[in-house]
């Protein structure tokens, strides 16, 4: 298993949109999907997910739909909305900005060197 | 699309509010399932797998709680939360919380009990059939609802305005229904009062207007329903039987329903006869005297017809009454006033007392509110780094807001509940309380639901006031500069809205506590007062020959036999009767009297209205009363002997124009007997007010002016329980059936008095009020301004300013405030007291005892409210300080 990384504040959410933008998905196959993708290096507390796709639900970013899964379980399935997808592209975008400015700061040098 | 999950949310509350709360445990045991399944594909068992599953995902509590808090609804969790949160905080500190919930419950529970007050003596009716067209007719010129017997038959028989117009007089009994008599409370009614309130009997029958056929034709008694129940076990056989009330057989023919009390709202009488029996019960015939104003009259207007017209028509007849009868009636004018209280006599003063209290019960809520804001907006100030970190990790400033608003809100209902349980005490106190042991007399103003209301309301309101006091300091805070900085040091500004609303509450409670000083050295003085009379060591004994049933002819000499008798008790210095009542004790009759030359001796004509008194020849010795000049009266001052009275000094200045060379001089009655005065005596008390104005009194011989209803006055330095024995020994000697009632001349004062004393009394605690919620209030703004320059002073210590200049700083201000609220507030008392006056005897705020209780005591309350906050300030240690900051 990969060594695990702190989640950053904040940023749940933009995971949780991308992780649906895939594909619907429920709750559990949320989880699942993040853990995948980020190869367990980001493993997500299992109750902070529900508050936060219920908000996500709230804000109508997700649109959440009754119905079965592969092994033939009754689960809420979670897609996006087009403010959700709107939303991701936003985030996305200023994640992007944001990792960018601290990768210059982080790898800046001593002058003159 | 977030209206619409808005609208979804809504719809749910309304329609199904559990839907929600399934759906999510559906949402999470899905949740289970697919991870056990996952779990089981590793080679897990099923149940192992599940149980695995559950234990990760933790507590399901977390999330249905945040799920919770984002619908719309669920009002009531999350006031309960913060309900919760609040108390959690409050008992962090203690010595706020109480300080807040103390002030509050007083305030509070003044305004409950003056409410009630209110509520039970004005607000409420007599709750009498058609109330609102029921009404007591009065004198203009006196403002009494009296009238005399022949004045209300005449006005019953040709008024067309009322319905019917009916009389009542409230009068003093024995009533023997086993062996021995007892006595209690009559009215002595005419035949159509029940008919005329429209009220109909719990048991038996009324008398009507068809029974009375002329003077003492009409045996009959009405019981009230409690005494009833009390006196005659609720037993329905007792309609029928026959009874004795002063001696006379009465047939009992029926019991008042059990809500009603008489007519007048807190007097309330154990049993009704008829009016026409009162000569058989009193002894002598005052029915047909014109000039005797003996009873109430009330009466229900007709429908459609007007007070206005009413008094109109009133008026007419009392003009042809003052054209027929012009020796007893002058200035016959008439208006109608609320039968509960009497009309004006007890409405007037009531309302005004009860006024009063309002507007000072009120003020100490608003005192209590700014204070309580003061003390709100100080601990918000300490708590700015709380609420700047709360805001710096994201919490909502509505959500800070109401955690404050409900801080205050939960302080002002334990507050309120803490001060209603007070008042409820008092009041239960007050209603069961009978002030004066002789009279049927309560208070009925047990609190009821619009009492509980009121004082809900107030705490809820009071609440939301001063917790919204700091809200805007909250609003204002940048988090990121308190958390850098500490809270911010205002600059110290001249002059604050907030020192000025302080300014105007200590001055406000100054003024309580001047007023309470003013009283309470009015009480001490009344109770020092010179009367005229010495009422220590002297024990009255209370008797009526006519309830007896002894006739006029024999009861001279049965007096005068009750004196001898009491004589021979050892220890008795001096024996002496007055009859009617001593003074002070009740309003005794006066009467009119005339100079020796007025030819006419009609009311306008009068020299004076004087007070009269019959006593026995060693009256003025029993009772310590110095005669200025003149003789005593003697036993030789009988029927027989010209008529001689004793007067005071007043009376004498009003007949003749002063006081010296008064004696041997005469002047006439209304019924034109010439008296000789013979003796003068000091001016004296002789009304229930002792700050009036000493008024005209004359005694007479009881041999000449004989009374039936008299007090013995007996002076003796002998224990009173001993002496009482003995009095009942000799009395029953004389007459095993003598009724008589025993108490010290000191206790029947203060039943006298009660009215100024209860006065004063409220006035006092109203003080002490005013007091405590300045110590508050003063504590407040210390406290805050404490807190706010803690890092200066600090500094100011690491500098090495001494002690006195750092309480300088922290305190001037505070004490400044006090120092000016106080001096506003003695002015505004000594202003004050020329409306006490009216109440508080001798009350004159130019007394330095008073100048100088209000200093100290305004100082007291200075140093207990800086107290706490000076040591803080002494203590402060700069190093933890500035390390802290």
């Amino acid at each position: 298993m990969a060594e695990q990384a702190q989640l950053l504040p904040g940023t749940l959410d933009l995971l949780i949109l991308k992780a649906v933008s895939l594909g619907p998905l429920h709750g559990y196959g949320v989880l699942l999907r993040i853990e995948q993708i980020s190869r367990g290096a980001l493993s997500l507390e299992q109750g902070a997910v529900y508050p936060a796709l219920f908000r996500l639900v709230r804000q109508g970013l997700l649109k959440a739909t009754w119905g079965t899964s592969d092994n033939n379980r009754r689960a809420k399935f979670y897609e996006l909305t087009a403010p959700g997808r709107k939303r991701l592209q936003e985030e996305m975008e200023g994640w992007d900005r944001l990792t960018a400015a601290i990768g210059f700061v982080l790898t800046a040098r001593p002058e003159g060197t | 699309m977030r209206l619409l999950a808005y609208v979804q949310s809504l719809a749910s509350r309304f329609l199904r509010r559990d839907q929600l709360e399934a759906e999510m445990v559906e949402e999470l045991r899905a949740h289970v399932e697919l991870r056990a399944d996952d779990l089981v594909r590793s080679g897990m068992s099923r149940t192992a797998a599940e149980r695995q599953a559950r234990i990760e995902f933790g507590g399901h509590s977390r999330f249905k709680e945040e799920a919770r808090d984002m619908v719309a609804g669920r009002v009531i969790e999350t006031v309960v939360r913060d309900v919760q949160l609040s108390v959690r905080q409050l008992r962090k500190s203690p010595s706020f919380a109480i300080a807040a919930i103390v002030t509050l419950a007083m305030a509070i529970g003044a305004n409950a009990v003056v409410f009630s007050a209110v509520n039970g003596l004005i607000l409420r009716p007599l709750d009498l059939p058609n109330e609102q067209s029921l009404y007591v007719v009065e004198r203009t010129a006196d403002k009494s609802s009296s009238e005399s017997y022949p004045n209300y038959v005449d006005l019953r028989d040709r008024t067309r305005s009322f319905e019917s117009l009916a009389g009542f007089s409230p009068d003093q009994i024995w009533i023997t229904s086993g062996a021995t008599p007892s006595r209690a409370w009559a009215f002595q009614v005419t035949g159509n009062y029940f008919d005329a309130l429209g009220i109909r009997p719990y048991l038996g029958r009324f008398f009507h207007a068809t029974d009375e056929e002329g003077v003492n034709s009409a045996p009959y008694v009405v019981l009230s329903y409690p005494y009833w129940i009390t006196h005659f076990d609720g037993n329905a056989a007792v309609i029928g039987r026959t009874v004795r009330i002063n001696k006379q057989p009465y047939t009992i023919v029926g019991v008042t329903p059990e809500g009603f009390r008489g007519t007048i709202l807190f007097f309330s009488p154990d049993l009704f006869v008829p009016l026409v029996n009162q000569p058989q019960l009193d002894g002598a015939n005052q029915l047909t005297n014109r000039g005797q104003r003996l009873i109430a009259v009330i009466g229900h207007l007709k429908p459609g017809v007007t007070p206005a017209q009413a008094v109109a028509e009133l008026d007419a007849l009392g003009e042809r009454l003052e054209k027929t009868y012009p020796r007893d009636n002058a200035k016959l004018h008439f208006m109608l006033g609320r039968p509960s209280l009497n009309g004006d006599a007890l409405a007037g003063p009531m309302k005004a007392f009860l006024g009063g209290l309002m507007l000072l019960a009120a003020l100490i809520l608003v005192a209590a509110c700014t204070n309580l804001g003061s003390l709100f907006a100080a601990r918000a100030a300490e708590r700015s780094r709380e609420v700047a970190l709360q805001l710096a990790l994201g919490a909502s400033r509505i959500r800070i807001i109401r955690q404050l608003l409900s801080e205050a809100v939960v302080i002002a209902l334990i507050g309120g509940a803490v001060g209603l349980w007070g008042s409820v005490m008092v009041l239960h106190w007050l209603s069961v309380w009978h002030p004066f042991p002789q009279f049927p007399l309560n208070m009925p103003v047990a609190a009821d639901a619009r009492v509980y209301l009121v004082a809900l309301a107030l705490s809820v309101a009071s609440g939301l006031v001063f917790g919204a006091v700091p809200l805007r300091q909250v609003l204002r805070t940048d988090p990121y500069a308190i958390i850098k900085a500490g809270a911010p040091a205002d600059a110290p500004r001249r002059l604050t809205a907030r020192d000025l609303l302080l300014v105007a509450q200590i001055a406000v409670c100054a003024l309580l506590v001047t007023s309470s000083m003013v009283a309470l050295r009015g009480l001490s003085r009344s109770l020092r007062a010179d009367f005229g009379f010495d009422p220590r060591n002297v024990t009255l004994v209370e008797t009526d020959l006519a309830m007896a049933g002894y006739r006029a002819a024999d009861m001279p000499a049965m007096q005068r036999r009750m004196i001898d008798a009491l004589q021979t008790i050892p220890g008795a210095d001096a024996v002496a009767l007055i009859g009617q009542a001593p003074p002070i004790l009740f309003v005794s009759n006066g009467s009119r009297v005339f100079t020796e030359t007025t030819p006419d001796l009609k009311p306008a004509s009068a020299a004076a209205q004087a007070v009269m008194y019959s006593v026995s020849p060693d009256y003025f010795l029993a009772a310590r009363t110095r005669l200025v000049s003149g003789r005593q009266f003697t036993w030789h001052d009988d029927a027989s002997a010209p008529r001689v009275a004793i007067v005071n000094q007043v009376f004498a200045r009003r007949m003749f124009g002063s006081p010296t060379g008064a004696i041997g001089r005469f002047y006439k009655m209304p019924d034109g007997a010439r008296v000789q005065v013979v003796g003068m005596i000091p001016d004296g008390k002789n009304s229930l007010n002792l700050a009036d104005e000493p008024q005209p009194a004359m005694f007479f011989p009881i041999l000449q002016s004989p009374y039936s209803d008299t007090w013995l006055v007996i002076r003796s330095e002998r224990d009173l329980s001993q002496l009482s024995t003995a009095i009942r020994a000799k009395l029953h000697e004389l007459d095993p059936g003598l009724p008589s009632f025993i108490e010290t001349w000191t206790t029947a004062m203060q039943a006298a008095l009660f009215a100024p004393r209860m006065a004063s009394l409220t006035l006092g605690v109203l003080g002490a009020m005013g007091a405590i919620l300045s110590v508050t209030g003063i504590f407040g703004m210390a406290a805050y301004s404490l807190t706010k320059r803690l890092k200066e002073l600090g500094i100011r210590v690491a500098l090495g300013a001494p002690q006195r200049e750092i309480l300088r700083a922290a305190l001037g201000r505070p004490f400044k405030v006090l120092l000016f609220g106080s001096a506003a507030g003695l002015v505004l008392g000594v202003l004050a007291s020329r409306v006490l006056s009216f109440i508080v005897y001798q009350a004159t705020p130019r007394d330095p005892i008073v100048l100088a209780g209000v200093v100290l005591a305004m100082f007291v309350v200075g140093l207990t409210a800086t107290w706490i906050p000076a040591r803080r300030a002494l203590l402060v240690d700069p190093l933890i300080l500035l390390r802290d900051e």
